[in-house]
């Protein structure tokens, strides 16, 4: 391996193309991402989404197929070439934290530090001081792993892998053997993770909820291929794709704080096309806020509503209906006021009686009510 | 009570199990990684050989040994060649016998051992830049560190305790073949039964304090 991988000058991003084929399963994907941002795979297991991850890896060897980053090539089956996984810049966080139990969690950190300093020699973009600032675990250093708590191993892990300084994160349903306290613990280092380090990163998911907070840009994936890719909040409002038919569907919106009410302790919040009050802690005019609505917590009138307890009664355009499941269906509105374009989606479980009651048409103008608005952290 | 020929019986035997265990470490080792990691359709193959030592009678092994280290074998003619001589009836040829005879004493747990830490270990490490030989020696090698300790300890109690190799293979020559389990049976022959129970019991109270030490580090000793 002392020749240099071949530089294709115009390459940027990452191009794999995987074939695998084991009895009973086949993964067949063509995949093309940018060489920034949080590319989510989702789906649901035995989709293929962790056999990817783990191809682009070199973990599989069975894999066949075409794998270059940012202009090297690692992976070019039909040539009889293929990088080992260790001679490959990337980081890898696998679901359970495999931290070596016979090293202190000073030595987990500097175990690929070092090795990557030795083969990558030159100034490291990551500092090892950011990465254990960046995950808050300067305490931890001198323990042994079996002396920590599940969040502070997945914690290590994730920071012994961007400490080898990688070029490309690849992280395989990193919270998925937590339980929902540890789940929250670790989200918002993952969310400072996407805000302070331009290192792309694919990461593998069944939990839309997950994504919705992490991701830019989602793949779904489903029996071994690549069923649907876009930017994420478009995505996550697909009524086409399984993630709709789930009980938690939920529509994701980006906005910011307009103001906080301390007597009622709401916040207001402005989203594309909408206005929304959502109970929260104070927070600053101008910060960023998202939040997530759940398609079973919206529900749809015809003109205005009368006096109502509900905060959130927002005109809405009816874009899509989708197909029936049993008794329900999804709907998804656009966020508009009357003769506007819809700046934002919203989904609305509803019935097929009320569909009918209604007699919702496309293209109709109604209002959305939204019985519950959760702010996310 | 013991005589200067009884004590050169216990340093020579105490010398052959270190030697044998210390060989069986290096041979062993690549063998029980090989058995615990391949797919190959040879492995079940090499197991049974491997394994064989537990079921054959100790002459057996002794006799098949005598043959090809001896002077018509393919070995004896080969050391001949080397001009070391013969092997049987030396100490380098109880050494050649017991590590033969205490093989699957320090290959097994060493295997279980292995096949124990799985791949996730040399996963995390090959994505964190080790190569193959450094994923060995830094990961594969500590995490099997229990395994290391039950296969010394098996290896040297087993090969302390081998009688029938070491009779068809090294006969009975004092300072250089006549280990303790030798001296035993010499000293039941000539009704020297004092001298007999003095060795006899040493073996045993040895014997039963390894096996102490080695079920109570671990309820399952072969891992």
């Amino acid at each position: 391996m002392s020749t240099p991988p071949p530089i294709i000058p115009d390459a940027d991003g990452v191009i794999a193309q995987f074939l695998v084929r084991w009895p009973g399963f086949a993964l067949e994907v063509d995949l093309r991402r940018p060489g920034r941002g949080v590319t989510a795979f989702l789906g649901p297991s035995g989709s293929g989404k962790t056999t990817l991850l783990r191809c682009i890896a070199g973990l599989e060897p069975q894999g066949r197929g075409y794998l270059v980053f940012k202009g090297e090539v690692w992976q070019d089956s039909g040539r009889g070439l293929c990088l080992p996984t260790h001679r490959r810049p990337l980081g890898y966080v696998f679901q359970e934290a495999s931290l070596f139990p016979h090293l202190s969690v000073r030595r987990n950190l500097d175990y690929g530090r070092r090795r990557a300093a030795r083969s990558q020699p030159g100034p490291h973009p990551v500092a090892l001081e950011q990465v254990i600032a960046l995950l808050g675990i300067g305490h931890l250093l001198d323990r042994m792993p079996d002396r920590l708590s599940g969040g502070e191993r997945q914690r290590v892990a994730i920071a012994r892998a961007l400490a080898t300084s990688p070029r490309l994160l690849l992280m395989d349903e990193p919270l998925a053997a937590l339980d929902q306290a540890r789940k929250a613990e670790i989200l918002p280092y993952l969310e400072r993770l996407h805000d302070e380090l331009a290192i792309p990163v694919l990461y593998v998911s069944h939990s839309p909820d997950e994504v919705a907070r992490l991701a830019d840009h989602i793949l779904v994936f489903a029996d071994g291929r690549i069923r649907a890719a876009g930017p994420a909040r478009d995505i996550l409002a697909r009524l086409d794709l399984p993630l709709a038919r789930d009980k938690e569907a939920s529509s994701f919106l980006d906005g910011q704080v307009l103001a906080y009410d301390p007597a009622y302790e709401l916040l207001h919040i402005q989203v594309p096309g909408a206005r929304l009050w959502v109970p929260g802690a104070h927070r600053p005019p101008g910060a960023r806020a998202r939040v997530r609505i759940q398609a079973r917590d919206v529900s749809i009138a015809i003109g205005v509503p009368g006096a109502s307890s509900i905060l959130n009664v927002l005109p809405a355009r009816i874009l899509e209906m989708g197909a029936s499941e049993g008794p329900r269906l999804l709907v998804k509105l656009g966020l508009a006021p009357p003769g506007t374009d819809a700046a934002a989606f919203i989904l609305a479980r509803i019935t097929r009686q009320s569909r009918d009651r209604l007699d919702l048409t496309l293209g109709q103008q109604v209002h959305a009510q939204v019985k519950a608005v959760a702010l996310m952290e | 009570m013991l005589e200067q020929i009884d004590f050169a019986a216990i340093r020579l035997t105490l010398e052959l199990a270190t030697t044998s265990t210390l060989i069986l470490l290096v041979v062993g080792t690549p063998m029980a990684w090989w058995l615990a990691r391949t797919r190959s359709r040879w492995k079940g193959v090499v197991g049974a050989l491997v394994a064989l030592p537990l079921v054959l009678p100790p002459t057996v092994i002794g006799f098949y040994l005598l043959l090809t280290l001896g002077p018509h074998g393919t070995i004896g003619q080969f050391t001949q060649w080397l001009g070391i001589g013969l092997l049987p009836f030396t100490f380098a040829g109880l050494v050649v016998g017991s590590v033969f005879y205490s093989l699957p004493f320090v290959v097994q747990p060493l295997q279980n051992a292995f096949a124990a830490c799985g791949d996730r270990p040399l996963e995390v490490a090959a994505t964190l830049r080790a190569g193959p030989w450094d994923r060995f020696f830094t990961v594969a090698l500590p995490l099997a560190r229990p395994g290391f300790i039950t296969a010394s300890i098996l290896g040297f109690a087993h090969t302390v305790g081998e009688f029938g190799v070491v009779l068809m293979l090294g006969g009975n020559i004092p300072e250089q073949t006549r280990v303790v389990s030798v001296a035993i049976y010499d000293h039941v022959e000539a009704l020297e039964y004092a001298e007999a129970h003095v060795l006899a019991g040493g073996m045993l109270v040895f014997s039963f304090l390894v096996l102490l030490a080695l079920y109570s580090r671990n309820s399952r000793p072969w891992t």
